[in-house]
């Protein structure tokens, strides 16, 4: 009898679920018996690889993920890795507090933090444990639905470290705060599954601004599958920016959870442009009347890359707003998928909802499956979406020709402009620098096997 | 084969609704026992009297649906029981009619006052409106009008049956080339038990002078309709066909679940409306018909052109895509669509646009009206594929609420595999502007008389797509359909 990779990539997860386990031996038990719920969730659902009749798997299929084995890093990178190696590739800004995790581990040599205001946490989840256990209890996993598919299950079934940030009512936390976890490629941690999590609970009225990136250094190839919970209170106010820049043959599959109160606002950005199979799955919730968000978001693929955005948004209560405005620039034989669904539930009167996605396909070979729906339970709604697909226009090229331009320079200056207008919105210029930097970076690659 | 006399039975009071299409025709009628197996495959073809090889071609498809195990798809964003499929008649005829009658005079005049009821008076309509009518009552044509003139150019226009006797040789060319018998579970199961609808050729560089319509309408109780029509527009060809649907109002649903193909092949068009109004059911959702429609046009050759338009008030349940298959170079497709819900009907109805060839088309413009208790959704899929080149599609799609306990709901699906090609979508969801009402009040309009304008404004994209006698009553059934909608 063979056994298949798929059986044999269970086994491992397994095997090495029992082992943390076992070293986990002193855990607070309602911890341990989440975990072990969401073992049993997963063991149950496995990986979401039927595509037929599951529409949120629909255009991405994760059965080359299920096949592999990865296995969890007890060993870390084996290697130190100093800060200089990080710096060119990581967003920094003076004045940031990061927290650094390498293969899943924390890194305390790598972290530092400028926060002065009293009060504020901002620490790895073990820590977090010892400092304000039952405000991780009472949010950890609040927002996260099991059974919805099988990464969500598989995160928790290892969760053991992760960053918790939690701001008290009212206060205005000044040092943008900066989650970084990195895919060392270090041969111990090589085919590593890693499982990170961040928890971020804001008071009535406070703010925030939270960086989270993801960064694969050379040789990394490993499954990342990670979890973020956001729970904003009255009036509070978070900016995120999430960053997606795994090395070329990594798989991350990334949820988002946010939860938001009256009058509260969430904005986000994500910038997506490393992984094999790349995943972001955002889900807000505004639970609360007047409560808004923002997201915004910018992807760019090559090669045979695959990039799936699925966001949510539900409208629960009166009077909330929502923006959706992504943008996917597609080379290569790369396939990007973005599928936003807006719901306004029955009551949720006076909501505004505005959804677009923009694509540009520079070659022959690429594919975008957009899906942008609305799902509408309320009459006195205001509620909007767009998505488009096409190459640059000719009109504009011609413009810029017609001036002198050669087609190449053209074409590289419209697609710059395409993407700036997504970063030219964010506020944070250490931030902006370094994106606009990687985005001119890029532009020659993407232009590689381009048939504009 | 049991020939049962149904007796009509008193209308059925407790099903009381605006619906005046609802009234019930006295006649005896060739009823199949309820149930579907292999004998009643066979007792349907039998009847028809149809060639081995469609008896064959329908087997193969009742065999297909029962691989499926009766699952009805769970995708659409419809809430209905699972059917009975062994509760319903699959074939039911007027007794009158063992064979087609050869002119009017031989048509059973309950049959003719039926239509006539229906504004389709089959007699007067030949010398007056000018339009062919091919009329279907439960599972059988009863007449086709203007046949004459049709004759002279060479066009045929038929019932499915006649045509299958008739003209076997195309009828096995097309049936089955663009909605094959394995396409969806309604489709598999049209196919097995299909009893009649319509056929229409239109020779090379032929313009059918006169609109082609065929007219379906449910009488008997209990029983399914399961009409096939098929269309062929030969090169240079065009024609426009007209579409229009009633029953009766019966406290049980009624099962409908048609197939349309069309193929439209070098420089051929083909224009397809549709109106339909079949039974809703009541304001608690008692009864209506279930609507399970599968309608599908092959734009085969260059420069070849497929419109779909439609307006859908009735039906319990919409479940319809008409789509084009954009094979042609150069070919085009679009779909017009005014979709209304109202007390607990739902809808999930949209289109496909498949771009192939290079330079295609499609435009897509849908308006979906939501009221009472209904829901609707736009589900809609654009999908170019790597050889269509400079392929463009353009879509809209508009929601309307009218009150705070109905749903409307925009599901496209865009699928873009070309760099050349250049798609773009909108939508969006609102209700009727309180500024554009006062504004309509304060000048002396009533408010009914102003939403009334108001929808037919917003409409009004789609109702310049059909041909005028229809325009006019699409107008007039949303109207009726949204008496007792508050604002």
């Amino acid at each position: 009898m063979t056994t298949s990779p798929a059986t044999v990539a269970i086994d491992r997860y397994r095997a090495d679920h029992e082992e943390l386990s076992r070293r986990l031996a002193g855990e607070a038990p309602w911890l341990r018996d989440l975990r072990q719920q969401a073992w049993a969730v997963f063991q149950d659902s496995g990986f979401p690889t039927a595509t037929r009749g599951n529409e949120r798997w629909k255009y991405t299929p994760v059965g080359a993920l299920a096949r592999t084995e990865f296995g969890y890093p007890f060993a870390g990178p084996g290697e130190r890795i100093e800060a200089e190696r990080l710096h060119h590739l990581d967003p920094w800004g003076p004045g940031w507090t990061t927290l650094f995790f390498m293969d899943g581990q924390f890194a305390p040599h790598l972290s530092f933090s400028h926060i002065t205001e009293p009060g504020v946490t901002v620490s790895t989840l073990a820590e977090a444990m010892t400092r304000e256990p039952a405000l991780v209890q009472s949010h950890l996993g609040r927002l996260v639905d099991l059974t919805l598919d099988g990464f969500h299950a598989l995160n928790t079934a290892f969760l053991t470290d992760g960053a918790v940030i939690h701001i008290p009512a009212g206060l205005d936390v000044a040092s943008p705060i900066h989650c970084a976890f990195i895919a060392s490629g270090a041969a111990a941690a090589r085919s590593a599954a890693v499982y990170p999590r961040v928890l971020a609970v804001l008071g009535e009225g406070a703010r925030a601004t939270l960086v989270e990136s993801y960064i694969g250094l050379a040789g990394a190839s490993c499954f990342t599958d990670a979890i973020v919970e956001v729970s904003l209170d009255r009036g509070a106010k978070l900016d995120h920016y999430r960053l997606l820049m795994e090395s070329a043959g990594s798989y991350h599959v990334g949820m988002t959870r946010v939860r938001q109160s009256a009058g509260s606002s969430y904005n986000a950005t994500s910038f997506a442009r490393g992984a094999a199979l790349g995943r972001h799955d955002l889900h807000v919730a505004l639970d609360g009347e007047g409560a808004s968000c923002d997201l915004r978001g910018l992807y760019v693929t090559s090669g045979r890359q695959h990039i799936d955005h699925h966001i949510d948004v539900d409208h629960l209560q009166p009077n909330t707003r929502s923006t959706q405005y992504f943008k996917g620039i597609l080379a290569g034989s790369s396939h990007a998928v973005f599928s936003g669904r807006v719901l306004v539930a029955r009551g949720a009167q006076k909501s505004e909802a505005h959804q677009t996605d923009r694509n540009l396909l520079l070659s022959e070979g690429c594919e975008i499956d957009s899906k942008p729906s609305l799902e509408i339970y309320a009459d006195d709604v205001q509620c909007t979406h767009g998505a488009t697909a096409g190459s640059v226009a000719d009109e504009e090229l011609f413009y810029m020709r017609a001036r002198g331009l050669d087609l190449e320079t053209a074409t590289r200056t419209l697609v710059r402009g395409f993407a700036s207008e997504i970063t030219d919105a964010i506020t944070l210029a250490p931030l902006r620098a370094y994106l606009e930097a990687w985005i001119t970076g890029s532009i020659p690659e993407l232009h590689q096997g381009a048939t504009v | 084969m049991t020939q049962q006399r149904v007796i009509s039975r008193t209308s059925e009071d407790e099903v009381a609704s605006e619906y005046k299409w609802g009234f019930e025709t006295d006649i005896e009628a060739d009823i199949a026992p309820k149930g579907l197996n292999e004998g009643i495959v066979r007792l349907i073809s039998g009847k028809k009297n149809e060639p081995a090889w469609l008896l064959e071609w329908r087997l193969r498809a009742y065999r297909h649906w029962l691989s499926l195990g009766e699952h009805q798809p769970t995708w659409p964003m419809l809430d209905y029981p699972q059917i009975d499929y062994q509760d319903s008649h699959y074939y039911a005829a007027p007794a009158s009619y063992k064979n087609q009658p050869n002119s009017l005079e031989e048509v059973d005049p309950e049959l003719l006052a039926a239509f006539d009821k229906l504004g389709i008076p089959l007699a007067e309509r030949e010398k007056l409106a000018g339009v062919a009518v091919d009329a279907v009552f439960d599972s059988v044509s009863v007449h086709t009008t203007f046949k004459d003139t049709l004759d002279k150019l060479g066009i045929i226009f038929c019932s499915f049956s006649e045509a299958a006797q008739k003209h076997p040789d195309l009828v096995k060319k097309y049936l089955g080339s663009v909605v094959p018998y394995t396409d969806n579970f309604y489709a598999t199961l049209n196919s097995a038990v299909f009893s009649d609808g319509s056929f229409a050729y239109i020779p090379k560089g032929v313009k059918c002078p006169v609109p082609l319509m065929t007219y379906f309408r449910i009488n008997a109780a209990d029983t399914g309709q399961f009409e096939r029509t098929l269309i062929i527009a030969d090169e240079g060809a065009s024609v426009s066909y007209l579409e229009g649907c009633t029953a009766p109002m019966r406290k049980s649903h009624q099962l409908h679940a048609a197939v349309v193909e069309l193929i439209a092949l070098d420089d051929a068009e083909i224009k397809y409306s549709t109106l339909q109004n079949w039974f809703p059911g009541d304001k608690e959702g008692r009864g209506g018909v279930f609507n399970f429609v599968t309608k599908r046009g092959k734009c085969a050759g260059r420069n070849s052109k497929i419109s779909w338009t439609q307006v859908e008030t009735g039906s319990a349940i919409t479940w319809k895509y008409p789509s084009c298959i954009l094979q042609g170079d150069n070919s085009v497709g679009e779909f017009y669509s005014v979709a209304l819900v109202n007390n607990r009907q739902q809808a999930d109805t949209g289109t496909k646009m498949i771009h192939i060839g290079k330079n295609t088309r499609s435009t897509i413009i849908s308006k979906g009206i939501s009221a009472g208790h209904g829901n609707g959704t736009y589900r809609g899929q654009v999908k170019i594929m790597p050889g269509a080149k400079n392929a463009r599609n353009f879509t809209r799609c508009d929601s309307l609420l009218i009150g705070d306990q109905c749903g409307a709901h925009t599901v496209p699906y865009i699928e873009v595999r070309n760099p050349t090609a250049r798609v773009e979508h909108e939508a969006s969801t609102s209700k009727v502007s309180d500024d554009q009402l006062f504004y309509c009040l304060q000048r002396g309009i009533s408010e009914e008389d102003a939403r009334h304008m108001i929808i037919n404004g917003f409409c009004r994209s789609i109702f310049q797509e059909l041909p005028f006698e229809f325009a006019v009553e699409a107008s007039q059934l949303l109207k009726v359909s949204l008496e007792g909608a508050v604002g």
